[in-house]
């Protein structure tokens, strides 16, 4: 079991850690009180070549794994979760590509998504259908060379910024799960548009768009994989995802910790700093250990992924534990900053509304516990 | 428009206080000591690579220092520029601003032509400016200090210079050699594709040796320039804050001043 980082991911974190800290960092309160989407973060992104970094070279990316892609995944969300959040969402619209699409496919959509000239997104959730993924009630009607989606999504994360699309619809609904069908949608397709934006809790310069489909009319050749195929597109892309979502969480928890280590340092009561007491000494520790704890999961999930072995139970238990552990030591956090964590002259009251998505999003924690009880039960 | 950056790998301002002067020679005893590209000259980096963005050519960096310049070297390259040299050889050590611009401009002779060379203002370690003067003199090309814009039209460069309430617009002809602030541009990170090539490319390393020069010229040698001291400056001391009701206040400053006979 080898825990080293090769040369090339130390290079390659240095300069992730670099620019997340001077660019992204600093811009994080501000972009997020303001609910302005970080355009500049993500072109910074796009310069350096992140959003390529998992997909072939023959696509334009630079063909390295995905460990190494969770690991500058880590970097930007603790600059700033939005951020992750945003080059999160992309894995969702590339992953599905690099594994169900077609040549042709590949070739038409990667590049740019790998040059991050277009944003990737992928849409399931509708008001009837989160959890119980079955309950889809997009549809989608195949009319000669083309099929006709009729419908909605909501939450949909990178939403009207996003360019690429997958869509999961039904094309029967009455199948259920089997009905389920992905498809290719891209930005100004005919009868295809937005809707509503949601106010969150936190996390407000996140994107988060109602798709709305109106008679839109999408060539077969925009398939992916085949018809009733969309549950396991959907499925194998989560898990993939919930990688990434684990990461996200990670990067907040850690934010959360350094904020409050730094203040339990400076902070002075009774007379010497409050990282001297061991009520807050305890608290630091667990929150190092879960921290760390949470972190290897989530690379084995990465590393398993990347050895192409069965990585969907690591993955749920790592999106799991990061996203409860988010929670946890951000709320922590706060507790330690006292009254001024409360306040929004602090980061860390944002860390804890930042957290709580990520026990929602890509399978709540009671769908992991769900998906990891029925993994554990039949080995 | 072929251009050739001159730059230089300084200690890592963030690291400072692991910074020692030799006190024998009191020179900077740079072993050890993280290095970064001298600010000014990611600026000049930068410029080139708009440059050749808009006009084509090359970009070729040169940087004279110990073995381990390579790394701001390797920078340079991750960033986009097309080539880089490294001039190390013990007999250049010691060399001041008059030895190492003569060993820079014997190297850019052997590079070939060019259009334009680019370097910082200066250097934030030594701070003296001298080697981009000294060097358009070895060169004989005509210099322009200080830029924050250069326009290149045909043949010619018509560069803003910052003056200290002002600034000053200058045309030259090319080949010429301009030095920058950091008002010009904002330089970009090298994209992980340019480090991952970079890592791989080999850097010339030249020595004395492989140089047409005068070994008279160069290192410590050809330095006329020796640092005889070197001080921290003591800071001023703090001036004393009165307070109390005003007519005391008063009474008191007019004493203190009688006292000292500061008027």
């Amino acid at each position: 079991m080898d825990f080293d980082l090769s040369d090339d991911q130390k290079m390659i974190l240095e300069l992730v850690e670099e620019v997340s800290q001077a660019e992204f960092a600093p811009r994080a309160d501000e972009i997020s009180k303001k609910g302005e989407f970080p355009s500049k973060n993500i072109k910074k992104l796009a310069e350096l070549d992140l959003f390529g970094v998992t997909l072939p070279r023959e696509y334009g990316g630079l063909g390295m794994d995905y460990l190494t892609w969770a690991l500058i995944s880590e970097k930007i969300s603790k600059a700033c979760a939005t951020t992750g959040l945003i080059f999160g969402a992309n894995l969702l619209c590339t992953y599905p590509l690099m594994v169900f699409g077609t040549e042709d496919q590949k070739r038409k959509f990667l590049p740019p998504l790998a040059r991050g000239e277009a944003l990737g997104a992928f849409a399931l959730t509708e008001p009837e259908a989160g959890s119980d993924v079955g309950n889809v009630q997009t549809t989608a009607k195949k009319e000669g060379d083309h099929y006709t989606l009729n419908g909605s999504k909501i939450f949909i994360t990178n939403g009207e910024v996003a360019h690429t699309y997958i869509v999961i619809a039904t094309v029967d609904r009455s199948l259920g799960p089997r009905g389920l069908t992905a498809f290719i949608l891209e930005k100004g397709m005919a009868g295809f548009s937005f809707g509503q934006h949601f106010e969150k809790m936190g996390l407000d310069a996140l994107p988060n768009v109602e798709l709305i489909f109106r008679d839109c009319r999408v060539p077969k050749e925009n398939l992916l994989s085949k018809e009733k195929r969309g549950f396991r597109v959907a499925m194998q892309t989560f898990a993939a995802g919930r990688i990434g979502v684990g990461i996200g969480a990670l990067g907040v928890a850690e934010a959360a910790f350094e904020e409050a280590k730094e203040y339990s340092k400076q902070r002075v009561q009774f007379g010497r700093s409050i990282s001297r007491f061991q009520a807050i000494q305890h608290t630091l520790a667990d929150m190092a250990t879960e921290i760390e704890a949470a972190k290897y999961l989530l690379y084995r999930a990465a590393w398993l992924l990347d050895q192409e072995k069965p990585f969907e139970k690591i993955a749920s238990m790592g999106k799991l534990y990061a996203s409860e552990v988010a929670m946890k030591v951000t709320t922590k956090a706060v507790q330690i900053l006292g009254g001024y964590g409360y306040t929004k002259d602090y980061p860390v009251e944002r860390y804890m509304r930042e957290a709580k998505l990520f026990e929602i999003i890509e399978g709540t924690s009671e769908i992991q516990r769900g998906i990891i009880a029925n993994k554990i039960l039949k080995e | 428009m072929n251009t050739i950056v001159c730059i230089k790998q300084v200690p890592d301002t963030e690291e400072l206080q692991k910074v020692k002067i030799d006190p024998q020679t009191n020179t900077l005893i740079r072993e050890g000591v993280p290095g970064i590209i001298n600010p000014f000259d990611e600026n000049a980096i930068e410029e080139a690579l708009r440059l050749k963005e808009k006009k084509g050519g090359n970009v070729t960096v040169l940087s004279m220092g110990p073995s381990q310049a390579e790394e701001s070297l390797r920078k340079a390259l991750a960033m986009g520029v097309d080539g880089a040299v490294l001039l190390s050889d013990r007999l250049f050590a010691g060399s001041d601003t008059l030895a190492t611009s003569y060993t820079l401009a014997m190297a850019i002779k052997r590079i070939g032509p060019f259009d334009l060379i680019l370097l910082g203002k200066q250097a934030i370690d030594g701070d003296t400016a001298q080697v981009g003067p000294g060097l358009a003199e070895w060169l004989n090309l005509p210099q322009v200090t200080y830029a924050r814009k250069i326009e290149v039209n045909e043949n010619k460069i018509r560069v803003e210079r910052v003056l200290e309430d002002a600034f000053e617009v200058v045309e030259s002809p090319l080949p010429a050699l301009v030095t920058v602030t950091k008002d010009i541009n904002e330089p970009r990170y090298p994209s992980l594709r340019g480090l991952l090539r970079a890592k791989a490319e080999k850097i010339p390393i030249w020595a004395a040796e492989d140089l047409p020069l005068d070994k008279r010229k160069i290192g410590l040698e050809g330095s006329p320039t020796q640092v005889v001291k070197i001080f921290i400056p003591k800071p001023p001391k703090r001036g004393e804050i009165l307070s109390g009701e005003i007519s005391q206040v008063v009474d008191k400053l007019i004493l203190e001043i009688e006292k000292r006979r500061t008027i």
